[in-house]
């Protein structure tokens, strides 16, 4: 299963962290917004942009639907094509291949571009205790790997850190993982990007084995496909003898004239270019040409769990552009650590307990509200995934999951408004009653007069402790409707 | 449907419906049955509990003509989520009469502009006023641009534009007090742009944003008011 990042709290309690640190929520505010703005413009450029969209779900849904087919004409595809294909049911099935692959070789290190499925299964954890050194190649990964951080972006993994601070990862940990950062380094863009490039060739020349995950796996002609923006993925993928691809199983696109939607949809979507400048695409073994030993893992690790979900299965036509992390509010505020997963941001909040299961821990029942459900995920997302819709689902799942035991205070005070609720007669007694206590709390705090509270003892000072909370009316509406019929509005 | 947080903490913007309504020669009903739409218990993740709730809301209004409310999220609640309960309900009869009423649910604007087909309600208020389109008007009802249209006519009424006006608030119902830090970060910022914007009054279509963007303007003590887009639109 995707693991949790070790000791992760609840949402509520790890953004409040967050939240407290100023340079942080500098660092993503500034990133978003850049990144939003890129996008905004290039989509605007495409007319037909809701056509595609449209287009992007469909293909998607009809791949989730035939996936069993198309599963096995991509296996078959890929043999013929000289492919090894391995099919991996969990995290610990497809670390264990990428481990044989690499210990069948006898190397104790590999080269990576950027994967999502990789990091899902912490691949680089595994092989690390195996004694193999895993090396990231993107350029935010390395920062990350040398930072000994976690990511909190899809794309952007090191989006929380800054320029001085890479410049300060670089210095200090560069020398320990291979060619030392050069002494005279600045914080300019230029400069740590050289120093990026100089420390990884020595590793894309030395590896003998690299691993990648794919953007894409297509069906009919066996062809994997991976999008990036560094060419670093083209140095892993053509550089070494020997290549594993960990795909998760809901990658594969039925033919290849389907990329076409999606290599409009994603550079746009995601870093907010027309087109990114590297797209490799290999179709198992070319001889005398790039690896000549090509493994692909297909991986399960909870995929088939969120298919069987009716409302959440929209959640594998996911293709990881990050766009929905970009415009969420939430995630502009609290950073992807937050979301204590690979996968943050309103894509997050709703993948992880689509793949772990509702109810497995606290941790993953508190993502799906960790939203407003304000709805501009959706807005964006290329493939029309409908993250509220899919959030309220899942919070209903997590209210479900343990009916019949002892509830929650939660629970109480739902149930209790439900009551009220489902009678007219009650909710006016209701009001009456609290209508009746705000002047009395009125009146006590001698502020006749005053609208507004300063502060609510008990559960309610979650509300008070910054807002001002409203006085309940003295005379409802309803009240009034009968007093005056509405006359004298 | 004046809803059950206007009903019992914001009776002034119900009244006002009421008012600007007359004044355009609607004859308004106030079906004394209704309840709550039973969007916190659904947004919050108690379905079985919002059952009830919803066969209360479709008593009450079965055989109007439109159901108007002056809230935008309210109002998606109705034609977004009142189908999902129904399914979980089991009863077919139920679903049927939800399929039946939830089409008829008009917020405020989209009543005024698409169903009376006017814009210029004949309203008179002279402030500087700025607009923050609610997130369920906007993009779950796709209101566009009706509300400022309304505003664009009221007589002496002066519109400033809200920098990133399109982002959330912050309030999201029980989202305000399950993750209260989030929640105000939210509201804070908004709120700053609210007083960059320079206006005296901040209007908006939800009772529930206004409630939670007010509270954060009157602890910053900002002098800026909050009113709800009805009660400026029956202003003369
Ligand atoms: S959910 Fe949609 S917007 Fe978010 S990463 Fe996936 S494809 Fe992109």
């Amino acid at each position: 299963m995707t693991s949790t990042f070790v000791g992760m709290p609840a949402f509520p309690e790890a953004a409040r962290t967050a939240l407290g640190d100023s340079q942080l929520r500098a660092n993503l505010a500034h990133a978003t917004s850049t990144i939003r703005a890129k996008r905004a413009r290039v989509v605007g450029e495409v007319d037909d942009w809701e056509q595609l969209r449209l287009a992007g779900a469909a293909v998607k849904d009809d791949v989730l639907l035939h996936l069993d087919e198309h599963l096995v004409r991509l296996e078959e595809a890929l043999t013929a094509n000289g492919a090894v294909v391995h099919w991996a049911r969990d995290a610990e099935e497809a670390c264990a291949v990428v481990a044989e692959v690499a210990r069948s070789h006898g190397v104790d290190e590999v080269v990576k571009v950027k994967s999502m499925a990789t990091a899902e299964i912490e691949l680089n954890e595994h092989l690390e205790a195996l004694g193999i050194a895993a090396w990231e190649t993107d350029l935010a990964e390395l920062i990350v790997q040398l930072g000994e951080d976690l990511p909190s972006h899809i794309l952007v993994p090191a989006i929380h850190r800054n320029r001085a601070e890479i410049r300060q990862i670089f210095t200090d940990r560069m020398a320990a993982a291979g060619r030392p950062a050069p002494d005279d380094l600045t914080d300019e863009p230029a400069r740590l990007a050289e120093a990026a490039r100089l420390h990884l060739r020595e590793k894309f020349l030395r590896a003998k084995v690299g691993v990648s995950g794919a953007n894409f796996a297509v069906a009919d002609s066996g062809t994997l496909v991976v999008v990036e923006s560094e060419g670093n993925g083209r140095m892993c993928l053509t550089l070494p003898e020997v290549l594993v691809s960990v795909v998760g199983i809901e990658k594969v696109l039925p033919t290849w004239s389907d990329l076409e939607v999606f290599l409009q949809l994603l550079p746009r979507s995601s870093t907010g270019e027309r087109m990114n400048p590297y797209t490799s695409t290999w179709a198992g073994v070319q001889p005398g040409d790039g690896p000549q030993e090509v493994h692909v893992v297909l991986l399960d690790n909870g995929r088939t769990r969120a298919l069987a979900d009716e409302v959440g299965r929209q959640a594998l036509r996911c293709i990881r552009c990050s766009a929905c992390l970009n415009v969420c509010p939430v995630y502009e505020r609290t950073g992807g650590h937050s979301y204590g997963s690979v996968y943050p941001g309103p894509i997050g909040a709703i993948l992880n307990p689509l793949l772990r299961g509702v109810g497995t821990d606290e941790q993953t029942d508190s993502l799906p509200y960790a939203s407003s459900l304000c709805g501009a995920c959706y807005e964006v997302c290329p493939v029309r995934i409908d993250i509220p819709s899919v959030l309220v689902d899942l919070r209903a799942q997590v209210v479900d999951a343990p009916r019949g035991g002892i509830p929650k205070p939660e629970a109480v005070a739902l149930q209790a408004a439900a009551a009220a609720f489902s009678s007219a007669a009650r909710m006016s007694l209701a009001e009456k009653v609290s209508g009746f206590a705000g002047r009395l709390l009125g009146w006590q705090l001698g502020r006749r007069g005053r609208t507004s509270l300063r502060r609510i003892p008990g559960p309610g000072a979650g509300w008070t402790d910054a807002r001002d909370a409203p006085l309940p009316a003295a005379e409802s509406f309803r009240s009034w409707w009968k007093r005056t019929g509405g006359r004298d509005a | 449907m004046v809803t059950c947080l206007n009903d019992a903490l914001f009776p002034d913007a119900a009244k006002a419906v009421v008012r600007l309504l007359h004044r355009l020669g609607v004859d308004v009903e106030f079906p004394e049955g209704q309840t709550c739409c039973g969007q916190p218990m659904v947004n919050t993740g108690y379905v079985e509990e919002a059952v009830p709730v919803v066969r209360n809301f479709v008593d009450a209004f079965a055989g109007y003509d439109a159901v108007v409310t002056p809230s935008g999220s309210c109002a998606g609640c109705v034609r977004h989520q009142h189908a999902i309960v129904g399914r979980r309900s089991g009863d077919v009869a139920l679903q049927e009469r939800i399929a039946e009423t939830s089409p008829r649910v008009y917020e405020l604007s989209e009543f005024l502009v698409d169903v009376l087909g006017v814009e210029d309600v004949g309203a008179s208020f002279p402030h500087t006023v700025t607009y923050h389109p609610t997130c369920h008007s906007l993009r779950l009802l796709g209101v566009g641009d009706r509300p400022t249209r309304l505003l664009s006519q009221v007589r002496g009424l002066r519109l400033r534009e809200l920098p990133q006006a399109s982002e959330c608030c912050g309030f999201g119902g029980t989202f305000a007090v399950k993750n209260a830090d989030t929640s105000v970060a939210m509201g804070s910022d908004k709120a700053r742009h609210v007083r960059e914007s320079g206006a005296e009054v901040l209007v908006a279509g939800d009772s529930s944003c206004l409630m939670h963007i007010g509270g954060l303007l009157g602890r910053q003590r900002s002098g800026v008011r909050v009113m709800h887009l009805a009660e400026v639109l029956a202003s003369t």
